[in-house]
């Protein structure tokens, strides 16, 4: 039988499975209403729903109050994210490739500093940085938030690709060299390659965390015009006169909708970050 | 293409590593720079190459100045101990990318690409990556494409060291015949005797970045220069006896065996230090010179044993010989060298 052949485990598994959904269920249930609540009515101090009802999603279609319409908001998000992902790609893949191959004077500086950057919280220098995006015109647009979070994301992006270009042997690129091709194609079509899972996941982690950034947008850039989800998000749940929870839940839902998408097809490349590098 | 090394100098920083190096490399020769780790043999060959920069000195390629130039416009191929693959493309993509940065065109670069896959034997593996394939294959794709945009020398950097025992064996023979049947001129850089010779028409014996001796590899084994050279080719090893001239003859240090030198050798002054190579084939029970000594290990090669002979100053001597049953760890033996290959050098290792 075939059961027969699969009574191999030295232990039932379904005990297990019971304890962890238990413990998990808490979570389960408060994702269940966060999506459950936003497509439906409930009396209130009632759990159990008693409509179907979309009212909840007519931001998408209608500008509720003297709010924005959420697609401006939304796009600002996008134009965000997507340029904060490409400004730390283009700066990161260079650098790291410059602090790991070439011998540029004052690298271990560099690097240490580069890493000292990393490490701080970036809390702290947001009083400077506003005073320094209104001294040069850059306060309340979205340009100026798009170059401090790509400044500020860029320390961990420098370091991670440096590493994953040690790993590159050096005999690729002499090879290269001796088959005719310039430091810059070298760097192009035979490095770069072999950190692509690198690339793949450093972008995915700046367009998330672009995605989901929340103090910078909202210092540096909390008027209409440059809004993004977030700051949006936030000022519904500061709105008392109007207070609409559904309405939060259903904003949430569709702000955490492209993270879902984005992790359904990436996530193998986000495993991938440790299966880099080049085997001969 | 004939390459000259004309006084080639280099350095890392405050160390040198070669001085004043002249070499010439006949065109279409194979040759080999032999010598042990450090020697600065691999130095040299990424200088031929154009990846270190020289110190001092010229490298020509025929009749060019190729000193200043970058590696890129010197057209030299490369075979690295490691092969450098690009892992990301396919053996094809591999071979063609020399033709691809110059900017060939597409169609010749396939008809190139196949004519090289033929001469290495890779024809049905163009498809494949890197990784799924063997040591002995990648080696080969190596070659291909060291070798597919015809450059002017083809230099090879301790090509067999990765590979196993019996593909080095065939490695061996197969990169001869592709250099042959190319009639490129190639440098082989190795630190086995055993590649030099088979492989090579020259060999440069280098140590401490200088070249010991330059000569073919029959008149290297028999006619080796210093003891360094001597030590250095053949397998089994040879073996030195340490002792001081005395009468003519040549005094073991450390007990009564006396020896006469062979005939030829300039008589040194009497109390100088000697030191006697005998090579394993040259030590057995057919010789002139006696020397009286004990077995003290037996080890079996197949079709041949080797005898280790401890003398009673405790030095030894190894002796090959095809099998023979009636010798054993511990018997005393009376074997003789034959007196006309015993190699006399000096206090400095030079050849008397």
């Amino acid at each position: 039988m075939a059961t027969q052949t699969q009574v191999s485990a030295n232990f039932k598994s379904w005990p297990v499975i019971l304890a962890l959904a238990i413990v998990s269920l808490p979570l389960i249930v408060m994702y269940l209403y966060f999506f459950i609540d936003t497509i439906t009515d409930s009396a209130p101090g009632s759990l159990i729903p008693n409509a179907i009802t979309f009212r909840h999603w007519d931001f998408l279609w209608q500008a509720r109050g003297n709010r924005p319409s959420i697609w401006p908001v939304a796009l600002n998000t996008l134009v965000f994210a997507t340029t904060v992902t490409i400004i730390v790609l283009l700066v990161s893949s260079t650098a790291g490739y410059v602090l790991s191959r070439l011998n540029v004077p004052g690298r271990g500086f560099f690097l240490a500093g580069v890493m000292v950057l990393h490490a701080f919280p970036s809390v702290t220098l947001i009083v400077a940085i506003f005073l320094v995006l209104q001294m040069v015109g850059l306060y309340n647009s979205l340009i100026g938030v798009i170059l401090v979070k790509a400044a500020l994301e860029m320390p961990l992006g420098i370091w991670l690709m440096k590493g994953f270009y040690d790993t590159v042997p050096w005999e690729i690129e002499m090879a290269g060299i001796a088959d005719g091709a310039s430091r810059f194609t070298v760097f192009r079509r035979l490095v770069l390659p072999q950190v692509r899972p690198a690339l793949m996941a450093l972008g995915l982690f700046a367009f998330l965390s672009s995605w989901s950034e929340y103090i910078l947008p909202q210092v540096l850039a909390p008027g209409a015009k440059a809004q993004v989800l977030s700051v949006y998000l936030a000022s519904l749940i500061a709105d008392d006169n109007n207070f609409d929870l559904s309405l939060f839940k259903a904003v949430g839902v569709f702000y955490i909708i492209p993270v879902l998408i984005l992790f359904l097809f990436f996530q193998k490349h986000l495993m991938n970050i440790y299966g880099g590098g080049s085997k001969g | 293409m004939r390459i000259l090394l004309d006084k080639f100098s280099k350095s890392f920083g405050t160390t040198k590593v070669i001085e004043d190096l002249t070499l010439e490399v006949a065109d279409g020769e194979m040759l080999a720079l032999l010598g042990p780790s450090g020697c600065g043999k691999s130095t040299t060959l990424f200088a031929i190459c154009g990846i270190h920069k020289v110190t001092g000195g010229r490298i020509l390629f025929g009749d060019r100045d190729v000193t200043d130039l970058p590696s890129q416009a010197r057209s030299v191929g490369v075979v690295f101990q490691s092969y450098a693959l690009y892992p990301h493309m396919t053996v094809a993509e591999n071979i063609a990318f020399p033709l691809q940065v110059k900017k060939v065109a597409p169609d010749q670069i396939k008809r190139e690409v196949d004519a090289i896959a033929a001469l290495v034997h890779i024809e049905n593996l163009l498809g494949r990556r890197p990784a799924e394939l063997s040591g002995g294959q990648q080696q080969r794709v190596a070659l291909a494409r060291a070798l597919v945009r015809k450059p002017d020398v083809l230099l090879l950097d301790e090509p067999l060291a990765n590979l196993d025992a019996k593909l080095r064996l065939e490695m061996r023979s197969e990169i001869r015949r592709i250099q042959l049947e190319t009639g490129i001129t190639a440098i082989l850089v190795t630190h086995d005797q055993v590649e030099a010779m088979s492989m090579c028409d020259r060999i440069a014996i280098m140590n401490a970045g200088e070249i010991v001796q330059l000569a073919t590899p029959t008149e290297m084994y028999h006619n080796p220069r210093t003891a360094f050279v001597a030590g250095f080719l053949g397998n089994p090893p040879i073996a030195f006896l340490r002792g001081t001239a005395k009468d003519g003859g040549f005094a073991l240090d450390n007990s009564d065996i006396r020896l006469p030198l062979p005939a030829g050798t300039l008589s040194p002054a009497d109390g100088s230090k000697l030191t006697l190579g005998i090579r394993p084939e040259d030590f057995g029970p057919l010789g002139d010179i006696a020397i009286p000594g004990k077995i003290a290990f037996v080890e079996t090669q197949g079709r041949e044993n080797l005898y280790d002979v401890r003398l009673a100053d405790g030095s030894m001597l190894r002796s090959i010989q095809p099998v023979r049953g009636d010798i054993a760890v511990g018997n005393e033996v009376a074997w003789s060298a034959s007196g006309a290959k015993v190699m006399v050098f000096g206090e400095d290792g030079a050849r008397l």
